[in-house]
């Protein structure tokens, strides 16, 4: 069994978990316990703050339900983004709704629009510049495919360029499918390996 | 448009070709009237020179837009064409001057008209004709560096490949049979949606 402080964890849920024990294991792994942890002596009081659960499902539990969007409102779907974004389809319901204009900050890029080759190269810069882990929504006709832009200019799909996770089709596709396709990553980023995945060096420290 | 109040000068586009006739006699080739839309195609070398009395001596004071067409197969085979309109007479005119395919480059209005500054860019961006006394000629809507002029008759619709590193590339498109057209009908919607001309019936 292995105990790890929420707050490195992930700060995003410090406050919800604050003052709860996480206690996971890893591939049924049995890890000793760190020497500077006290071992944590039976206590009814506690009892109900104790979760067990699986690292990689806390992590996901927690990445998916904080996914912060960076709007790449590149045209006509950018709007519906707006849309998505505002009070009538309200993306806060599920945990989406901190847009982040700095890519530095958000988990989630959702390419809305027509990519341009003028732009193409760029959109490909921010991505490069979001932190790991991170995820892209091509969202709508034209970022998916070129939509009916078969023309000189535009990018025949974002994903020529970048590893899309979810396209969302339609031109431009209704708030309700941004939000579905949303849902649509969140139900894979839970079964992702996140933990095994990302943190090889931290795993190869610790076993 | 909102008619403006008539004034004792009023002067329609008719009156003002006839005007520009009368004065460049010789820089004048021909007079298109097409419903009452007065099209005067002028010489290239007097082009400013009588664009710049349109707007002094005759108020033209509004240039609506600048553009180019590519007529392929004549000569000359570009047309460079001027949108004016006078918010004090409340009228339009049209003016077009030939480009040949070895000079391609025509006069550039912005010390006229400073609006003219993209209208001229784009028409260079897209037609690759440009403008003696630009004070910016650069492309305006594609990327410094691109090699070719989109809107020319010649150039494939689906595009071409290019390649400048870190700033952009581009690739021919699929067409997959299209352009995809509508043919004028009234046939119900599953024989007017667009298709390739292959299917057109
Ligand atoms: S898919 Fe349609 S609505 Fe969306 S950007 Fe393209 S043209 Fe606009």
């Amino acid at each position: 069994m292995y105990f790890i402080n929420i707050n490195i964890l992930c700060e995003k849920f410090h406050k919800v978990l604050a003052g709860k024990v996480l206690v996971f294991t890893l591939k049924s792994q049995i890890y000793p316990m760190p020497k500077n942890t006290a071992p944590v002596a039976y206590d009814s009081k506690i009892e109900g703050n104790v979760t067990f659960t699986k690292l990689d499902a806390a992590i996901n539990w927690m990445r998916s339900n904080s996914l912060w969007p960076m709007p790449m409102g590149l045209a006509c779907c950018g709007i519906e983004l707006m849309a998505t974004g505002a009070s009538r389809f309200d993306i806060s319901r599920f945990g989406m709704e901190v847009m982040r204009f700095s890519p530095r900050q958000s988990d989630v890029m959702i390419v809305a629009g027509t990519v341009t080759y003028k732009m193409a190269l760029a959109v490909k810069r921010i991505y490069d510049q979001m932190a790991e882990p991170k995820w892209v929504i091509a969202m709508g006709a034209c970022a998916s495919s070129g939509g009916m832009y078969r023309s000189y200019a535009v990018l025949q799909g974002i994903d020529q360029l970048l590893p899309v996770d979810v396209y969302i089709s339609g031109c431009p596709p209704r708030p309700e499918a941004l939000l579905e396709g949303l849902m649509k990553l969140q139900k894979k980023i839970e079964t992702e390996q996140s933990f095994v995945e990302q943190k090889k060096a931290l795993l190869s420290e610790i076993s | 448009m909102k008619s403006h109040k008539p004034q004792s000068s009023q002067m329609n586009s008719t009156e003002a070709a006839d005007d520009l006739r009368a004065k460049f006699d010789s820089g004048i080739t021909s007079t298109i009237n097409f419903r009452n839309e007065i099209s005067i195609e002028i010489k290239l070398e007097q082009s400013f020179e009588i664009l710049s009395y349109c707007k002094d001596n005759l108020g033209f004071d509004y240039l609506v837009d600048i553009t180019a067409v590519d007529n392929m197969g004549k000569d000359p085979r570009y047309e460079v064409v001027y949108e004016i309109y006078s918010y004090q007479h409340g009228c339009h005119l049209r003016l077009k001057t030939g480009i040949s395919e070895s000079e391609r480059e025509a006069i550039s209005v912005v010390d006229l008209w400073p609006t003219a500054n993209w209208h001229e860019r784009e028409a260079y961006d897209m037609l690759g004709v440009t403008f003696k006394g630009h004070p910016d000629m650069r492309r305006i809507l594609m990327w410094e560096g691109y090699p070719y002029y989109p809107l020319r008759k010649d150039f494939p619709l689906a595009g071409k490949a290019s390649k400048m590193p870190d700033v952009a590339f581009s690739e021919p498109v699929p067409l997959d049979g299209g352009p995809f057209v509508t043919s004028p009908c009234s046939a119900p919607t599953d024989k007017r949606e667009p298709r390739s001309r292959e299917f057109l019936p």
